[in-house]
């Protein structure tokens, strides 16, 4: 799960770690406001959206869009309708903050992250002005290979952290920590002498940094990236904060479920959480439903393989049964790219029977007009068989991967 | 025996009287598993009972079924001392999962399975470091459907009709694909000498090249099937060992080519971040190690077989 910038800072400061004063605006008025509370000299109106490299976007006025005028590679925008050449905006006056957060509020922030489609700008945060004299990097994430967290610095503040790693690797510094232990102060040290601090720019970097670790198993983070992080007159702070969340521990952080902003999320991946299911949204044409998470994207592989793409990843889980299919199905059906569907099913404990009379069941509800392909195997497979013929519905039935992926494919011209 | 498992293995069950729990339970004990007790805590000294002639859900085993009580006990310390397991298997809810693990490890049970979904990551790297006191424990999983032995142990969910006793071994980071592979071998008139499933996870007890190097080392086992995933470097990883130490065909299959970065494709591992992690690079890397990778989930046991000169 991922959360604003904003909100991110506000965990960070609650936990002792040096973020600037902000406020959140929905409005341009509030925006407006929030320079006079904030009293420095200049301010800066940043986009709020679940996605980076907002320096560099453009605030697109959604009906005017072009997709076509995007470049992938560099996420550059050169199309129509652009009201602010950049997603995050130095202003100098109330004015100002309120003409800017005008110019991205409501309007499409396209940036290298967000893909042509960009992102809807609901929100802006105001921040105060505070010119950095250096610009650092810090993260923290999981090292898999050995087991535990690592926090990377790098004195390349600013800039794509993976483009650092190829070009200069001796930039960046790896320090592996203990969860249980959090960064050691030695550790601490040894991280803010790598990134040249000194005198009390160099203690407030160590407590800071420390405090970082601390944060990242504290609120059970999967990343946390602060790029950049800067120096001005011997205070170290975030300039930006990102924050991701292991899901599997949102159960022991209430605080941080609350903040889920189900508007930078695909509806249809929320309604297929209410139901348990494990649903990604993805843009081709063929609705995906699977047991098991390993076999659904393999399955999205082998439609790719006959020349088609899937649309979307849907993992009904290892106790699927007619209503889980059921909802599966109307999420599936609610994208309208969908032009067929294939449901892969490998019945180990669970019987195929069930699941033929789930899909029966929601076919009918759901009254299904796209051709559907449907591949039992394993556990009672032929009565599921069986029992799909009887039902007069019009569905194919498939032998195999390769047979389900060929026939699902030809049926979408 | 094969690997890890065998007729002689005495598993209990932690969290016994849990739905997964008790349907597994029942499930293993058909299958032929020499299960012998169950830890619930706050239930010990209760039993936990396997009707004679049972039906539905979890049952498919060949062999006999006899009825069995199982004892219960407050604690995995008790359990051992009573019944001598030396093998559990999890299915303790993911707040207390881990904690179930380290109560395994300190009662003395060498091979702990852990088939849980979703603990924190957190609690794992703890673990990890945790075991590090227990040099002879290896943990399987978590989220992992467990490991097999075909015809005479079966520790998880797997279904076990679809196995069958022979000298493939197989080993994956996913369920339901796992059963796809032996299922493949199975239908091409194969067996299997022992199936891993290592769990889904970023943070787990055993990783590919722990299995690889049983494989290996067991004379039972005449070639392995290896299913990864997108998500880390294991995969990468596995292909240096193979290149250096493995003298058996190895056959792969890589999940997830068409999956986007930055989302996490159900398991928790399952993740392209950035660079790392693709399908690509670990294809790339498998195929360099002059392993048989196939490009269709439909092909695996096929491609296995070819690399065996059996097909």
């Amino acid at each position: 799960m991922n959360i604003h910038e904003h909100q991110a800072k506000a965990l960070l400061k609650a936990l002792g770690v040096d973020v600037l004063e902000g406020r959140v605006a929905f409005k341009p008025e509030e925006a407006e406001k929030a320079y006079g509370e904030l009293g420095t000299p200049v301010v800066v109106v940043k986009s709020q959206i679940h996605a980076g490299g907002r320096g560099k976007g453009k605030a697109v006025e959604p009906g005017k869009l072009d997709p076509k005028k995007y470049d992938s590679k560099t996420g550059n925008y050169s199309g129509p309708g652009v009201a602010s050449d950049k997603g995050v905006v130095l202003c100098k006056s109330a004015a100002e903050a309120k003409s800017a957060a005008g110019k991205l509020l409501g309007n499409v922030l396209v940036t290298k992250q967000t893909g042509a489609a960009g992102k809807k700008v609901q929100r802006v945060y105001v921040e105060a002005g505070c010119p950095p004299e250096k610009e650092f990097y810090v993260s923290v994430l999981l090292d898999r290979g050995v087991g535990l967290p690592v926090m990377m610095v790098s004195p390349a503040g600013g800039m794509d952290i993976e483009d650092v790693a190829e070009k200069s690797p001796e930039k960046i510094l790896r320090v592996h920590f203990d969860p249980a232990d959090g960064l050691w102060p030695h550790q601490a040290r040894r991280a803010a002498f790598f990134l040249g601090l000194t005198g009390d720019a160099f203690k407030s970097g160590v407590k800071l940094l420390g405090n970082l670790a601390k944060a990242y198993v504290k609120l059970d983070c999967s990343l946390l990236e602060i790029n950049p992080l800067a120096l001005s007159k011997d205070r170290v702070f975030c300039m930006d904060a990102k924050l991701s969340f292991d899901d599997n521990a949102l159960y022991r952080h209430p605080e941080v479920e609350e903040l889920r902003d189900l508007a930078e999320e695909d509806p249809k991946e929320v309604e297929s959480r209410k139901f348990d299911l494990n649903y990604i949204a993805l843009d081709g044409q063929i609705g995906c439903l699977v047991n098991g998470a390993g076999l659904a994207m393999a399955t999205m592989d082998v439609i790719k393989l006959y020349g088609k793409m899937p649309a979307n990843f849907l993992d009904v889980g290892g106790s699927a049964n007619k209503e889980r299919v059921t909802a599966g199905f109307k999420i599936i059906l609610s994208d309208p790219n969908v032009k067929a569907i294939l449901v892969n099913i490998f019945g180990g404990i669970m019987s195929c029977r069930v699941i033929a009379e789930g899909v029966i069941a929601a076919a009918k509800e759901v009254n299904l007009k796209v051709p559907l392909v449907v591949r039992l195997e394993g556990n009672a497979s032929k009565e599921g068989k069986e029992v799909l013929k009887a039902s007069g519905l019009a569905v194919t039935t498939a032998d195999g991967l390769a047979d389900a992926a060929e026939k699902v494919c030809a049926a979408v011209k | 025996m094969a690997i890890l498992v065998d007729s002689a293995t005495r598993v209990i069950c932690q969290g016994i009287t849990g739905s997964a729990g008790a349907t597994h339970t029942r499930g293993c004990y058909a299958y032929g598993t020499r299960m012998v007790g169950g830890v619930t805590p706050g239930k010990g000294g209760t039993f936990f009972e396997i009707e004679a002639a049972p039906t539905g859900g979890g049952y498919d085993g060949k062999g006999p079924i006899k009825e069995a009580k199982l004892p219960i006990f407050n604690t995995v310390a008790e359990a051992v001392k009573a019944t001598d397991a030396n093998a559990t298997m999890i299915f303790v809810p993911p707040p207390f999962a881990a904690d179930a693990i380290m109560e395994a490890a300190e009662a003395g049970i060498r091979l702990v399975i852990c088939v849980t979904e979703g603990i924190p990551v957190v609690d794992m790297t703890k673990v990890k470091r945790a075991l590090q006191r227990y040099p002879k424990v290896r943990l399987v999983g978590p989220n992992c459907p467990g490991l097999i032995t075909p015809e005479a142990c079966k520790i998880g969910i797997m279904p076990g009709y679809i196995h069958k006793a022979g000298d493939i071994g197989i080993l994956s980071r996913s369920g339901t694909l796992t059963y796809e592979a032996v299922w493949q071998v199975t239908q091409a008139g194969f067996g299997q000498s022992s199936c891993v499933g290592i769990g889904g996870d970023p943070v787990k007890g055993t990783d590919f090249i722990d299995v690889l190097e049983l494989f290996e080392r067991d004379p039972e086992t005449k070639g392995v099937v290896m299913i990864g995933e997108i998500g880390g470097s294991a995969e990468e990883e596995a292909a240096a060992w193979i290149k250096k130490n493995m003298s058996k065909p190895v056959a792969a299959f890589i999940a997830g080519r068409t999956a986007p970065p930055g989302r996490r494709m159900g398991h928790a591992g399952a993740i392209v971040s950035g660079k790392s992690g693709t399908a690509e690079s670990k294809v790339e890397a498998l195929r360099a190690a002059g392993i048989a990778v196939c490009d269709s989930p439909a092909e695996i046991g096929a491609t296995l077989l070819k690399a065996m000169k059996r097909l």
